[in-house]
């Protein structure tokens, strides 16, 4: 039988900290892609050239680099800001960059960048007499957004999500490089001490397996959720 | 070349960190780094080809379990398949003792090995949506001209899926471009190995990491490109015409 030596519950503890990592950055990168989907399709040329450059730069630099670069190079650039304000007010504060904090600031920064993709071909499927009824009914920019572009544009964009979903699930794995405790580190951790890679390792695959599968599920629900009016009529 | 060397030098005689030491550190880095890739790009593809086509078949006896390798290599993280081969390879029975211990125990071949099998399992996937989008008229008329299903396959569906299939394998390349800097993490001296020591040796994270970032950059462009190209060349009879 499954003999954890006991780790399990601690194993349970890094599977807790990998899903809030995983839905905290969701949260993020999904404010980012719609504010960089917005900007993309805004007629502000700056907002266009800063959109277009923070795609770029993102998706053309490994993950990991960014992670340490941001990590690492955050520490150095917080400390350089608390020496400042003490020369300037005498105000003497220490912040210690979390890694939590980091972990999700970097990976929700990355996948803002994917998402800014997804939803920007989303918005654009949207057909565009669909804003034009909209505004026949008088409605503002605003309210035309949220009630008729937004819901039609989550059915086009609902595939893409979930695949930058699963990606950034796995992403999450890389937090344990810079230090905090998910369950890859911890697997990792316990691998060395008993070891015995292939039961920690098999187990925290095992678990990345779970979590996929019932998002896919979630995904399937929310797909049909959005596709309400489509595709039911024959 | 050493006229070359001594004006690098001279370039960099007020720079602390970027010595020409600092660079040759980039240099191997990079020469690994795209070795790695290179190398489980070739075998990953090679391995993706008869796996995609099985992976079409009708039978569930085939079917399936390349299904299962496929799902389990694209379902976790490329991080726990190394820490599964780099740790567990010492484990497996007798191999300590086998002669090819002294170039498995280099961290390089167990990340060969882990970035292998996760390439193939991706190209795998893309090469069956590839083939299974094959119009059935294609098919037919193969069929319709005396072919094999054998010899269909290998004249009619394979080219018209290769080149289905390029720009989902563009991305792949890239994709393993960006994975590879994974390989830092059980101490191979790659592209971001580098990066990481010239941090810890000069505690300078901007320099070592924009630095690094900046070559990942550049050849992620010219793959970018390569593919750019490829598809021109090969994908000429599906632009539409002008």
């Amino acid at each position: 039988m499954l003999d954890l030596q006991g780790y399990g519950p601690r194993l349970l503890e890094g599977a807790g900290v990998t899903v809030s990592l995983a839905v905290l950055s969701l949260a993020l990168s999904l404010v980012l892609g719609l504010a960089t989907a917005s900007a993309k399709m805004s007629r502000s040329v700056v907002a266009h050239r800063l959109a277009t450059l923070y795609t770029t730069l993102i998706r053309g630099v490994p993950d990991l680099v960014l992670m340490m670069l941001l990590f690492f190079g955050g520490q150095i650039g917080v400390n350089v800001l608390t020496d400042w304000l003490y020369d300037t007010t005498g105000v003497d504060i220490f912040i210690n960059i979390n890694e939590f904090v980091a972990g999700v600031v970097t990976i929700g920064l990355i996948f803002g960048a994917y998402m800014g993709e997804t939803f920007r071909g989303a918005f654009m499927a949207v057909e565009h007499g669909q804003i034009e009824a909209g505004k026949a009914y008088g409605m503002g920019d605003r309210l035309v957004f949220w009630r008729i572009r937004f819901p039609q544009m989550m059915r086009h964009a609902l595939p893409g999500l979930s695949n930058n979903w699963m990606v950034l699930l796995k992403t999450t794995a890389l937090v344990s490089v810079i230090g905090l405790s998910d369950m890859v580190r911890i697997a990792a951790e316990a691998s060395k001490a008993t070891r015995e890679p292939f039961t920690f390792m098999i187990v925290v695959a095992v678990i990345y397996l779970l979590i996929a599968s019932v998002s896919e599920w979630l995904f399937a629900r929310l797909q049909k959720r959005y596709s309400i009016g489509y595709g039911e009529m024959d | 070349m050493q006229a070359l060397l001594d004006r690098l030098d001279g370039l960099l005689a007020n720079n602390s960190i970027f010595t020409l030491q600092t660079l040759s550190f980039y240099g191997d880095g990079l020469v690994t780094t795209v070795q790695l890739v290179f190398l489980s790009l070739i075998i990953g593809l090679v391995m993706a080809v008869p796996l995609a086509i099985g992976r079409s078949s009708r039978h569930g006896i085939i079917k399936w379990p390349i299904f299962l390798y496929t799902y389990v290599f694209r379902g976790t993280p490329l991080l726990i398949q190394l820490y599964l081969i780099y740790y567990g390879v010492v484990f497996v029975e007798g191999i300590q003792e086998s002669w090819l211990w002294p170039i498995i125990k280099e961290p390089f071949v167990p990340a060969l090995f882990a970035f292998t099998l996760n390439t193939a399992a991706y190209t795998t996937e893309i090469f069956r949506g590839a083939i299974k989008a094959t119009p059935r008229g294609e098919i037919e008329a193969a069929r319709a001209y005396g072919m094999s299903p054998a010899l269909a396959l290998r004249r009619i569906v394979l080219p018209s899926a290769f080149r289905r299939a390029l720009p989902a394998y563009g991305n792949e390349v890239i994709f393993m471009l960006h994975a590879s800097a994974i390989a830092s993490v059980v101490t191979l001296m790659d592209l971001t190995g580098a990066a990481r020591f010239v941090y810890a040796r000069f505690y300078a994270p901007f320099d070592a990491f924009l630095f690094v970032a900046a070559i990942y950059l550049c050849l992620t462009f010219a793959i970018l490109y390569f593919f750019r190209f490829l598809e021109k060349r090969l994908l000429a009879h599906l632009r539409p015409m002008t």
